[in-house]
């Protein structure tokens, strides 16, 4: 059993850092060099965490760090956290994005007011993952629109005013629905223990008996929220304007970071609290999710610019994601698990290349360019790097990923996986149709003389093309952590003999 | 044998890491030796371990590596197997392959990427070795991808032209329709056996029913009807002569396309349990082979007669394997790898000396000004005709006589294509080297030059694998040939014995009439280009419309559904309805009337205050 005091840093640590950058108002720079050190710090704590979390430890109790402090009884807050192999990714991952978007994203228009809504958002979005209580989750999961609205509102676009509003309004009005979930849950567990205090601890609901009709109802308000936050279809019309008319490190943090919110939730929350609504509610969303996969493709192909291309493209993603974790299948969960963390440093690839792109040209409009690969053949290859990882060629780590959710599905919902398989076609032909269109074909005007990722620009992305490799050829150390937490999940809420 | 084994995949990811990591400061000798001599080395040592298997005790050997991934029940280990039908595979992909090397040395000599060719050349044969050496289906799978992943870069290798992006594009994704097959066969396999590797499978199979083995074998068919360019997927090829010519030689013709055999082959203890399976692989092959014989009849582009050829060679294969003749399937791969690297090589050469035209109708009389490629051009040709003794002979004779026994109809097909492919390739023949000479206008005046030494070298070898490629497997020699050698690996040997010796001889009859009856009139008809091009029938010319038929069913409609969702369902059907519940419920409630975005910077400042509320009460707390 670890100390608690990991994680606790894990979440103080940004917010020292953005008071620290917000402090640094008259020191021109200053502020992203605090940013950039204290998001260091803050993957350095991630990698410690993720070394003490070894795999002998995962095997022997999936929880660990854990603590549970009650802040004020009568009103069931308390703070509550733990960590297993599935929030130790998304910890990473987290870690991960502040870091990237900040060295190659760079945004120097109020700088100090920029980075430190960076860093809170990372602080919330650390706290959301590692939360052990429903309420506190809750708390941080608003929380984290506070930062996303301003970097929208005040950073993004033309049209960033519509957008920011838009963003707030889908997912405040998804979050009222899971806010009385989670008071319906708690109170109706008082009620079933009369005496004991109000309490919105995971492990306490999770004991919580029901009758079908609650627990399907129960799921759908949690639903409901995690589906606009993934985004699952049809309720994604929030994301792409958002991802387009957000900042350059906006968008990342929302598709690669904050989606997975969404995708976790619905794992951690909706399908780990509420088992009796399964049976009824998997062939609805793997439905959903199915058609994601199919509509977000198709529209992929015909929407005019970038940005919005990665939206579309995330959309059919996190379908591939919520397949997975509503498979109820071991292997297919793992799959979803590590697709959440493969699908944001491939979409953080994406929005980076997008962005330097942006930056030479202008524009993210597709019909803008055409033929780059010959004046800037290294930013060619690296977003051929990051679309091949996107598509699931073999080898890279979209594929290992992609083929566990529908190798684990196919065992238990065939017909969904058959069809979410030809989701692998039209990744190919979104992908390989856009980069046709931006990268092959003879560049003329602008684009003959656009310049190459700088040394810096190639920095950046080692890590992404790293990680993009190295788990596809040995995800052995990844898998060996999550496995026995998602196996733990899935036992959980499985009927008993019912073959996974 | 373990170290060897490894070393043969080992070799050309380490030419091509070497020149993606040095290649900026390497000039084109040095890239040239690096990546010829990896694949040479490889094929060094795919000998070494052939000799090795053969005096193995068990003759076969997996080689486990790591562990790649392991979750529940699922455990997919990077490993090989070394077995006839893997290492036989290995040692004709790497010997190709060497040649090829060598000779693109020549071909690419100054291309503006001459690098980044030879770097997609070794990352080629590193996945062609894991395909074939993989000990599992989901580790074939990544070699699968990789090599339709080498081909789309190398297809579209002139990327500034547009046609060539297309080209590269299309290869993908018709291949990517495929591994849907392939990726379904590998769920269905373990949904029902919990193993992917191939002697897992191969010992659990029994226990399949016969609805799923069917499946089963109807997914892996998909999944090579993509790979190899079967009918329905067979269009990308043609156009995938867009690559620079060593690359349709290697990769389009010899290696790549032939995988869908190979994976069909080595399932073959699968394709035991489904006669319905089998019988639909032994038509979708004869009717591939005599459809894309058809259409090279009335092809101008001399590659695009060659990838027709191809297309109707590898359906010869696949016949094979449908009645069960897998020796011969294999027999056929290799030989055929041998004329077709030769004809494409040869047309290369021919190309090259005439500074890039492909249309036939511009060449002609060629003979005297090549004389090394003519000649050996001469024997490519009379050996995938099926002239005796030369090994196509051999080969396709073994495939049709295996194919008499099974089914008479198919048979007949396969005669009948048997004339066309004699007829195309004699047309080839007169109107690249004979006749007139039409080619002034592209040399400029010039004589047509030979190429360099190290183009004519791969020619030569090729040629004479081509005349005693046959060897390899007579029919009447039956332990130390090709097919005794492979046959422990099939789960399924044809049943019904040999032909009768007096039957052979009457089909061997049969081929040779069908090849020269191809070649008299092609000779007959060719002989004047100018009376003979009502032969080019516009309907097989057009591909049998067969993509005009794909573009007005499944290309167009979706591109308009694309379309159409992005102006209209997007923003009016789903954003509409969901902005209207909003709205109205908006309206319903009074009280928030005079909300507008302002609400936002309300709540948000309000979230902010509650945090720092909670922030001081926690601190007072714990203070």
């Amino acid at each position: 059993m670890h100390s608690s005091i990991w994680l606790t840093l894990l979440i103080v640590v940004p917010i020292a850092g953005a008071l620290g950058a917000a402090l640094t108002q008259k020191v021109e720079g200053r502020a992203y060099v605090v940013a950039v050190a204290t998001s260091v710090v803050e993957m350095v704590l991630a990698l410690v965490v993720a070394c003490l979390y070894n795999d002998h430890i995962a095997k022997a109790q999936t929880f660990d760090f854990a603590t549970r402090h009650v802040l004020s009884a009568p009103f069931g807050l308390a703070y509550d956290v733990a960590l297993d192999g599935i929030s130790l990714l998304m910890v990473v991952l987290t870690a991960l994005v502040v870091l990237l978007s900040l060295l190659g994203a760079r945004d120097r228009r109020q700088e100090p007011a920029f980075v430190a809504w960076l860093l809170l958002l990372t602080s919330f979005t650390m706290g959301s993952f590692l939360s052990h209580d429903l309420l506190e989750f809750f708390i941080f999961f608003e929380l984290t629109l506070v930062p996303c609205y301003f970097v929208i509102s005040q950073w993004g676009g033309k049209e960033r005013s519509k957008a920011a509003l838009k963003f707030f309004i889908y997912t405040f009005t998804g979050s009222a629905f899971l806010l009385i979930g989670i008071l319906y849950l708690a109170f109706a567990h008082q009620h079933q223990y009369p005496g004991t205090a109000l309490t919105f601890s995971y492990s306490a609901l999770s004991g919580t008996a029901m009758s079908h009709g609650t627990a399907v109802w129960l799921f759908i308000a949690f639903a409901i929220a995690f589906a606009v936050k993934a985004p699952i279809w049809p309720l994604h019309t929030w994301s792409p304007i958002t991802y387009a008319e957000a900042p350059t490190a906006g968008s990342i943090e929302m598709s690669a970071l904050l989606a997975k919110l969404g995708t976790y939730g619905l794992l951690r929350f909706a399908v780990g609290l509420f088992p009796l609504a399964l049976p009824t509610m998997r062939p609805v969303i793997l439905t959903l999710a199915v058609i994601g996969i199919l509509y977000g493709s198709m529209v992929a192909c015909a929407t005019p610019d970038l940005k919005r291309f990665v939206a579309y493209s995330s959309l059919a993603q996190m379908g591939f994601i919520t397949v997975g974790v509503m498979s109820g299948s071991t292997i297919g969960t793992v799959g979803a698990v590590l697709l959440m963390f493969n699908h944001g440093v491939i979409t953080i690839g994406f929005f980076l290349i997008i962005g330097f792109i942006e930056q030479r040209r202008g524009s993210i409009l597709i019909r803008d360019f055409r033929g780059l690969q010959g004046p800037a053949p290294i930013m060619a290859a690296l977003f051929t790097v990051v679309m091949l990882a996107s598509i699931g060629l073999p080898g890279l780590s979209g594929f290992v990923s992609e083929y566990l959710i529908l190798i684990g599905t196919f065992a238990t919902h065939s017909w969904w996986a058959v069809v979410a398989t030809f989701g692998v076609v039209a990744a190919a032909v979104y992908l390989l149709w856009a980069y046709q269109r931006v990268f092959h074909g003879k560049a003329e005007g602008p684009n003959a003389t656009i310049a190459d990722a700088t040394p810096k620009e190639q920095w950046v992305l080692v890590p992404v093309v790293l990680l993009i490799v190295v788990l596809g050829v040995f995800p052995k150390p990844v898998l060996d952590r999550i496995t026995p937490s998602v196996h733990q999940l899935i036992e959980h809420v499985a009927p008993a003999g019912v073959n996974k | 044998m373990a170290h060897v084994a490894t070393l043969i995949l080992l070799f050309p990811l380490g030419g091509f890491l070497f020149i993606l990591v040095n290649g900026r400061n390497m000039n084109e000798r040095q890239i040239g030796v690096v990546g010829t001599g990896a694949v040479a080395a490889s094929f060094v040592l795919a000998i070494i371990t052939f000799v090795l298997l053969l005096h193995h005790a068990t003759r076969e050997v997996t080689v486990n590596l790591f562990s790649w991934i392991t979750v529940g029940s699922l455990h997919v280990p990077a490993a090989l197997l070394v077995d006839p039908l893997s290492i036989t595979m290995c040692l004709f992909v790497t010997g190709i392959s060497a040649l090829i090397h060598l000779y693109s040395t020549g071909y690419m000599h100054g291309e503006r990427d001459f690098r980044k060719f030879f770097l997609y050349l070794n990352l080629f044969v590193f996945s062609m070795l894991l395909l074939v050496l993989a000990n599992n289906l989901v580790l074939t799978f990544v070699g699968w991808e990789g090599v339709g992943l080498c081909s789309y870069w190398l297809v579209s290798y002139y990327f500034d032209r547009d046609s060539a992006a297309s080209a590269g594009k299309k290869a993908f994704i018709y291949n990517r329709i495929g591994d849907v097959g392939m990726l379904i066969a590998m769920f269905l396999l373990f949904s029902r056996l919990h193993t992917l590797t191939y002697l897992g499978i191969f010992s659990k199979a029994g226990t399949l029913s016969p609805t799923i083995a069917t499946l089963t074998v109807l997914a892996l068919l998909l999944a090579a009807t993509g790979k190899s360019a079967q009918i329905p997927l067979f269009n990308w090829l043609p156009d995938a002569m867009e690559g620079p010519t060593p690359v349709s030689a290697l990769i389009h013709a010899a290696t790549m396309v032939t995988a869908g055999v190979y994976l069909l082959v080595r399932m073959s203890p699968v394709l035991a349990l489904s006669s319905s399976g089998r019988m639909t692989i032994a038509v979708i092959g004869g009717v591939t082979a005599f459809v894309a014989a058809t259409i090279a009849t009335s092809q101008k582009d001399i590659k695009k007669v060659l990838a027709f050829s191809t297309v109707s060679q590898i359906g010869y294969m696949v016949l094979a394997v449908g009645v069960g003749a897998y020796g011969a399937a294999i027999f056929l791969m290799i030989s055929h790898a041998f004329f077709k690297a030769l004809l494409f090589l040869g047309s290369g050469s021919v190309i090259h000396s005439l500074n890039g035209e492909q249309d036939m109708r511009k060449m002609g009389g060629l003979a005297k000004y090549l004389p090394l490629t003519f000649p050996t051009f001469l024997i490519g040709w009379l050996t995938i005709s099926g002239i005796p003794p030369f090994a196509g002979f051999w080969s396709k004779g073994d495939v049709l006589t295996n194919v008499f026994e099974h089914n008479k109809p198919l048979w007949v097909l396969g005669v009948a294509t048997a004339i066309l492919t004699g007829y195309y390739m004699s047309r080839l023949f007169v109107l690249t080297f004979r006749g007139t000479e039409r080619f002034r206008e592209e040399t400029h005046g010039h004589d047509p030059h030979e190429s360099p030494w190290v183009m004519t070298a791969p020619l030569v070898v090729l040629a004479a694998l081509s005349i005693v490629g046959g060897v390899l497997d007579l029919p009447w020699v039956h332990h130390d040939s090709l097919g005794g050698f492979l046959t422990p690996t099939f789960g399924y040997v044809a049943a019904g014995g040999h032909a009768s010796t007096l039957a052979q001889y009457g089909l061997a009859a049969v081929d040779v009439a069908a090849a020269v009856i191809g070649l008299l009139a092609a000779f007959t008809i060719w002989r004047d280009i100018s009376s003979s091009t009502k032969y080019e029938i516009p309907f097989l010319e057009h591909v049998w419309h067969w993509d005009d038929a794909y573009d007005a069913v499944i290309g167009r409609p979706l591109t308009e559904a694309a379309q159409f969702s992005d102006d209209v369902i997007e923003p009016r059907v789903i954003d509409g309805a969901i902005t209207g519940v909003a709205v109205s419920v908006r309206r319903s409630g009074e009280g928030l009337r005079k909300v507008q975005s302002g609400f936002v910077r309300h709540y948000a400042l309000a979230t902010v205050l509650g945090l720092a509320v909670v922030l001081v009460y926690l601190v007072a707390r714990v203070a």
